[in-house]
């Protein structure tokens, strides 16, 4: 399955038709240690590119940008419990929330891997 | 801009894979690859090494009356007794704080001044226009290295590379002794909280010792992330952060530190102070959430804005967001509940004592 970056560092990846939304690995390294989660509640509607939750670590606070518009249709209990989590596994089992998307067409503004790592190869 | 300045360590700093960044004019490790959480537990556990080779070391040899040292800051040094350290400050004529330091009675008349990295020129300008100019005073900063060994096992660490003999070193103690064939100074201080010792030897030699007590598997290195985790959670003063030089002494709540039993600048406006009162005082206060207040974020009382933060983190030992802040009197209640905000972020604490960890090793 496909995974698709923004520019703020996010990833989604569509699974069974539901978006699943986290912050790339190359963020994560960049926060550092991560001491906190802010996860939006459930049913909340979103739009793409729009603040939606926010992540802190011992060296900065940062927001989270929606990747794709939608309802979020279930949060990661476990990211907000356990922050650090999301150092260990920032695209795999730590993902931030499930969102039900509402145009997949959006996906079309978003990067694919190969194209955001180029990305970052320009920011370096 | 000045090309920052690189301590003797940098290289092993480097290979150490270290995340560098400028602090105070140098190019300091802020953190090595374990991360700043783990570098900050390993030191409330075991034994962290800190490069604090960037902090400043003055020299002053005469009679410390008769050249003016006395009056320089806010505590006596003719009463330290050879063989101890005292804390304390160098104020403006406002009463404000131009540095924090620590002074070293090396002898009768002889004492070592350790300051902040920041301020060592400054510093070194406004003492030298105090004193008589009869005694010896020089900058002996870049000639002197400085390492940090910190955590429950630096004593055992500690002996077991030099002996038994500086084991019983009482805090705010030091001995003038010889590490690896050079003349250093090994002293019971430091800024984490926990037991520890400040070791002062001559640059050249320096790589040596980081090797040689790195080679201990108690030891890791930590950067200076997790010294500002340490300190703050035992309410320890970062200098312009949470002192300045338009914060007095009184004001930041470190008023044991002032002897008004002597003359030092700054007396007077201290005086008025005690008198008639301060506008804003510290306060400390834990945040209801894993949320970090920082530096700048806005204090209230209900809708009223009080204050700023002047220091904040989310702190490992207590698992919840902790800060340092200024706000009037009046409202500097201990249990009283404040709100930080800062942009669309908005945080509930609670004023409490300090300091907000209390099982440190620190006199142990």
């Amino acid at each position: 399955m496909e995974t698709y970056f923004t520019k703020e560092h996010e990833w989604v990846r569509i699974e069974e038709g539901v978006a699943v939304v986290g912050i790339s690995d190359y963020a994560a390294h960049l926060l550092g240690d991560i001491t906190f989660v802010e996860l939006p509640s459930l049913g909340k509607v979103v739009k793409q590119f729009q603040q939606f939750a926010a992540i802190e670590s011992v060296k900065a606070a940062s927001d989270i940008y929606a990747p794709l518009s939608g309802k979020v249709v279930q949060v990661n209990d476990a990211v907000e419990e356990r922050p650090e989590t999301v150092n260990e596994s920032p695209e795999e089992s730590a993902w931030i929330v499930r969102v039900e998307p509402s145009n997949l067409d959006e996906l079309q503004e978003l990067m694919t891997r190969a194209q955001y790592e180029e990305f970052l190869r320009g920011l370096e | 801009m000045e090309q920052l300045k690189k301590t003797p360590l940098f290289q092993d700093h480097e290979q150490l894979k270290a995340l560098l960044a400028p602090f105070g004019g140098w190019e300091m490790p802020i953190q090595y690859s374990g991360g700043i959480i783990a570098e900050h537990r390993w030191c409330r556990e075991q034994s962290a090494l800190f490069d604090i080779c960037h902090m400043g070391e003055f020299l002053y040899e005469g009679d410390l009356e008769g050249g003016g040292l006395e009056g320089v800051f806010t505590f006596s040094v003719k009463s330290i007794p050879v063989g101890r350290s005292r804390y304390g400050f160098l104020l403006n004529e406002g009463g404000g704080v131009i540095d924090d330091l620590i002074v070293f009675r090396l002898a009768q008349e002889k004492v070592m001044i350790v300051v902040n990295a920041a301020t060592i020129a400054n510093d070194f300008r406004v003492i030298s226009s105090r004193l008589a100019g009869t005694a010896n005073f020089r900058d002996i900063s870049d000639a002197t290295a400085k390492l940090d060994l910190q955590g429950p096992e630096a004593r055992a660490v500690l002996t077991r590379f030099f002996g038994d003999d500086l084991g019983t070193l009482p805090y705010f103690a030091f001995r003038e002794t010889s590490l690896l064939g050079v003349e250093a100074i090994v002293s019971r201080t430091g800024y984490t909280g926990e037991l520890g010792y400040e070791l002062f030897l001559p640059a050249g030699k320096v790589q040596e010792l980081w090797e040689l007590l790195l080679s201990d598997p108690r030891v890791k290195p930590a950067g200076l992330g997790a010294r500002d985790l340490l300190r703050l959670e035992v309410g320890y003063s970062l200098y312009g952060s949470d002192i300045n030089e338009v914060t007095s002494p009184l004001e930041a709540g470190l008023p044991s530190f002032v002897n008004f039993n002597k003359e030092f600048v700054g007396k007077e406006v201290l005086l008025g102070q005690r008198e008639a009162g301060v506008s804003r005082v510290k306060v400390a206060f834990k945040v209801d959430s894993r949320r970090s207040p920082r530096h700048d974020y806005d204090i209230y009382f209900q809708e009223e804005k009080i204050g700023s933060v002047t220091s904040g983190a989310f702190s490992p030992m207590l698992g919840c967001g902790i800060g340092i802040g200024f706000v009037p009197p009046s409202r500097a209640v201990v249990g009283s509940h404040l709100t930080i905000r800062h942009e669309r972020v908005s945080m509930e604490a609670t004023i409490c004592d300090l300091p907000f960890y209390r099982d440190g090793s620190v006199r142990g």
